[in-house]
């Protein structure tokens, strides 16, 4: 069993957090697992790319292009940067929700949220849109974005390891007051793929 | 037990296996996850741990505890080996007595450095042995070697992960139990620990003679390996390339021989030798520089080995960035002359934004370049800066570093403009760690000199970019003992400054009243904005919202302040979740259109 994942997004969505919560799952699953993850000067508002390889026969941490199984987009526009990484076919999971840079109140720069979503309408064979951060606000916090996927994705049984396992995981990463909202983002996460 | 641990935690970790006893560094990223896990870790098991003012400084403090036989782990990243650079040329002569580790941490690509400098140039500069990891497993176990070995040859060891080394995670297996090290034997007085020129002349001669008894450790490490294969052809590796090299011989389908090196310098000569001996063609894949490539050209040409060799100078492998799977199995390609299939890039592709990291929304540094900016309006002024968050002031629309170069640099750089343009302004940018790091010596040159300039310490209380490290401006150490801290005002008093103020860059009249007067005075002035790094305060001030019938449209806020959590609406500007309330752009409105949200009428 191997699985290669891709999370993208803007620096401060939880990326790490993520990327550090399916790993450790998979590590207690009894799984090899590597991560990388993009610290320091790029987390400030910038693209931010996270990569999590399980099973065996993985090498090092890094996915080759056209490598990865799944795509975890936690931007819009960043699920289309990261594309170039997903196999032919993989699973792409995205945010609808916008993050404009600062370059495109400038001016400096375009973003068409339209075109990227009948992009990734037209260019990926297996795709699901949802809006994560909408959800996670509803949760409590829009800062729980990333649970939400992490649901979402949980509920489509293509993890090595079940829902369950994941959502344990994850609560015993998250501090003890904020572990009912996140744990309602990543339910919401789950029923908006058609989840439990 | 299994761990999940990134390789600056696995470093720590194997540290500890080893027996460390002191720890000191200087945060930098990608190193500062070693310190900080250590330092969390000092107090139960007894390690001393400290946060150092520069890089220099810790590996002196470092040193110190070596020559009294404790065992001693020094941190920083590459640039940083640069500050060090001085007691390190020589302590490789003087040696130590207790294990001595640097591991100081390469970023090819780079990531987040001013360069992308290979250590183990430096290392093998100053004659010294170098461990490179591959992953975070392996940084471990050679972390915790390393004390051995630098004990046994009597000389400091270098560690030198890489970006991905340290920060990649992996399932790393750590012990249950850790051997207490016993008691530092203690300094032993001697002529040896005083370096006079004729000390230094003998000593040369035994660390040259230290070079054949690392080599000699090294033919024998497990560091280095053989992956055996088939045909004539090989590859020698060195560090984390030799996952990217696995990983694209087995998409390749190829099984042919591989070298992997975990000990760069000295390279040991017999194991290469060996290796060599069963082949004809070899490729050598390492990033950064040639330092594998060139000790076996020369190894080559001493054996009068036939053999094409393959590599850096050939521009087969890059000599800049990082490697990765991809890029190995085009060298793969070219080196064995086989078809390697290209992924293929979408054309279609919608255009993408923009995206570079800028300062955070509500950021105390995009208040303090604003200010400067406004008071510094209509003379002509250079704003020097610095290393840290806030060389992004350099980014539009703020645009307010004009330089950066290393730490401490805004200082002197902007002396040395002044000497040539005495007419101009010159405003110097630095934050509080850096003025602590390697502020203060240019701030006491300008003084002496009689500069005319502005330094500004944007004093947000933490080393923020690397990751919140602690300086002695705070009243707590690395391990938090409580302390007095240092106050820069006082300092810079010290230091003869003639204008001294602190201020609240939130505070946005007030600031700029200071701004000007700073600008004004004649000589060295020194302003200290002081405002806590708004990722420190959790749940802070109330977020704004625009209120639609006060707001003009007139895109000031927006244009002037590239605050992230602001962005362009269909009615003018609108707010994001992500604001933190700072209030700067209600203090810029000309309509005091931007208020509190939920005292707001539109809300
Ligand atoms: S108050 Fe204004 S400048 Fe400050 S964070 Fe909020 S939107 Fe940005
Ligand atoms: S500065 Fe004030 S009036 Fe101008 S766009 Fe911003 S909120 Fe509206």
């Amino acid at each position: 069993m191997r699985l290669d994942i891709v999370i993208t997004g803007v620096g401060g969505q939880g990326n790490v957090l993520a990327s550090r919560i399916l790993a450790r799952a998979a590590m207690e699953w009894g799984l090899p697992v590597r991560t990388s993850e993009a610290i320091g000067m790029a987390q400030r508002e910038g693209v931010v790319m996270s990569q999590v390889r399980m099973g065996e026969g993985s090498y090092g941490a890094i996915i080759p292009d056209g490598g990865a199984d799944i795509l975890l987009g936690f931007e819009l526009a960043e699920t289309v940067r990261g594309l170039p990484k997903l196999k032919p076919g993989g699973l792409v999971i995205a945010n609808r929700h916008t993050i404009f840079p600062v370059s495109v109140s400038l001016g400096l720069s375009q973003y068409e949220p339209e075109q990227m979503v009948s992009y990734l309408e037209n260019s990926t064979a297996r795709y699901h849109l949802l809006d994560a951060t909408a959800l996670a606000t509803e949760a409590g916090t829009y800062k729980c974005t990333n649970i939400v996927m992490l649901g979402a994705l949980a509920s489509l049984g293509v993890l090595p390891y079940d829902a369950e396992h994941l959502k344990q995981v994850m609560l015993a990463f998250i501090p003890a007051k904020l572990r009912d909202v996140n744990l309602k983002a990543f339910q919401y996460g789950q029923q908006a793929l058609g989840g439990v | 037990m299994k761990k999940l641990l990134m390789g600056n935690e696995a470093i720590a970790y194997g540290a500890i296996e080893g027996g460390v006893q002191v720890v000191t560094g200087y945060p930098g990223t990608p190193s500062s996850e070693i310190f900080t896990t250590l330092a969390a870790m000092a107090k139960e098991k007894n390690i001393a741990a400290q946060w150092s003012v520069n890089e220099k400084v810790a590996l002196e403090v470092a040193a110190g505890a070596a020559y009294a036989g404790a065992r001693a782990m020094v941190t920083m990243k590459q640039v940083g080996l640069n500050v060090a650079a001085d007691p390190l040329m020589t302590l490789a002569y003087i040696g130590i007595k207790g294990g001595l580790v640097l591991a100081v941490a390469d970023d090819p690509g780079p990531h987040s450095s001013q360069n992308e400098q290979d250590t183990r140039r430096f290392a093998s500069f100053a004659k010294l042995p170098v461990l490179d990891p591959a992953d975070p497993q392996e940084a471990l176990v050679m972390a915790r070697e390393a004390f051995a070995i630098s004990e046994q040859l009597g000389l400091p060891v270098f560690l030198r992960p890489t970006t991905r080394t340290c920060h990649v995670c992996q399932d790393v297996e750590v012990a249950e139990t850790v051997i207490t090290p016993p008691k530092p034997a203690g300094f032993v007085k001697g002529p040896n620990w005083v370096i006079f020129p004729s000390l230094a002349a003998k000593r040369h001669i035994w660390l040259n003679e230290q070079q054949e008894a690392a080599r000699e450790i090294f033919e024998n490490s497990s560091f280095n390996r053989v992956d055996p294969g088939v045909g004539r052809q090989g590859i020698v590796v060195g560090g984390v390339a030799y996952h990217y090299v696995k990983e694209a011989l087995a998409i390749l389908g190829l099984n042919i021989p591989v070298l992997k090196i975990g000990t760069p310098y000295p390279l040991p000569i017999n194991l290469v030798m060996k290796f060599l001996d069963g082949l004809d063609r070899v490729l050598v894949v390492e990033e950064q520089e040639p330092v594998i490539e060139d000790q076996l050209i020369k190894m080559i040409y001493q054996h009068r080995r036939p053999l094409v060799l393959r590599g850096k100078y050939n521009r087969y492998v890059p000599r800049e960035g990082e490697l990765n799977t991809d890029k190995v199995k085009e060298i793969l390609g070219a080196f064995l002359k086989i078809e390697v299939p290209k992924v293929k890039q979408d054309s279609n592709q919608p255009a993408l934004p923009i995206r570079p990291p800028v300062l955070c929304a509500g950021c105390p540094h995009r208040a303090s370049f604003y200010v400067f900016k406004q008071a510094a309006q209509g003379q002509e002024a250079i704003f020097t800066g610095d290393i840290g968050c806030y060389t992004l002031g350099n980014m539009a629309p703020l645009d307010a570093v004009d330089t950066c170069l290393c730490m401490g640099a805004s200082i002197t750089l902007g002396s040395g403009l002044q000497l040539a343009e005495p007419d101009k302004k010159v405003v110097a940018f630095l934050g509080d760690s850096t003025f602590f790091h390697t502020g203060i010596p240019g701030l006491i040159n300008a003084v002496h000199n009689q500069a005319k300039q502005t330094v500004v310490v944007l004093d947000n209380r933490t080393t923020a970019m690397t990751g919140h490290q602690s300086h002695p401006g705070l009243p707590r150490t690395a391990t938090g003992t409580p302390v007095e801290p240092l106050d820069i005002a006082r300092l810079a008093e010290a230091c003869g400054v003639g204008f001294v103020r602190v201020v609240d860059p939130y505070d946005y009249a007030a600031a700029l009243e200071v701004a000007r007067q700073a600008l004004a005075y004649d000589g060295v002035s020194l302003v200290v904005m002081r405002r806590e790094c708004v990722a420190l305060v959790k749940g802070g001030q109330q977020a704004r919202v625009v209120e639609r019938e006060k707001c003009l449209d007139c895109g000031l806020c927006i244009e002037e302040l590239g605050c992230p959590a602001m962005a362009k609406g269909e009615a003018g500007p609108v707010i994001g979740a992500n604001c933190t309330g700072c209030d700067l752009c209600s203090q810029i409105c000309p309509t005091g259109a931007i208020t509190k949200r939920g005292e707001a009428k539109c809300d």
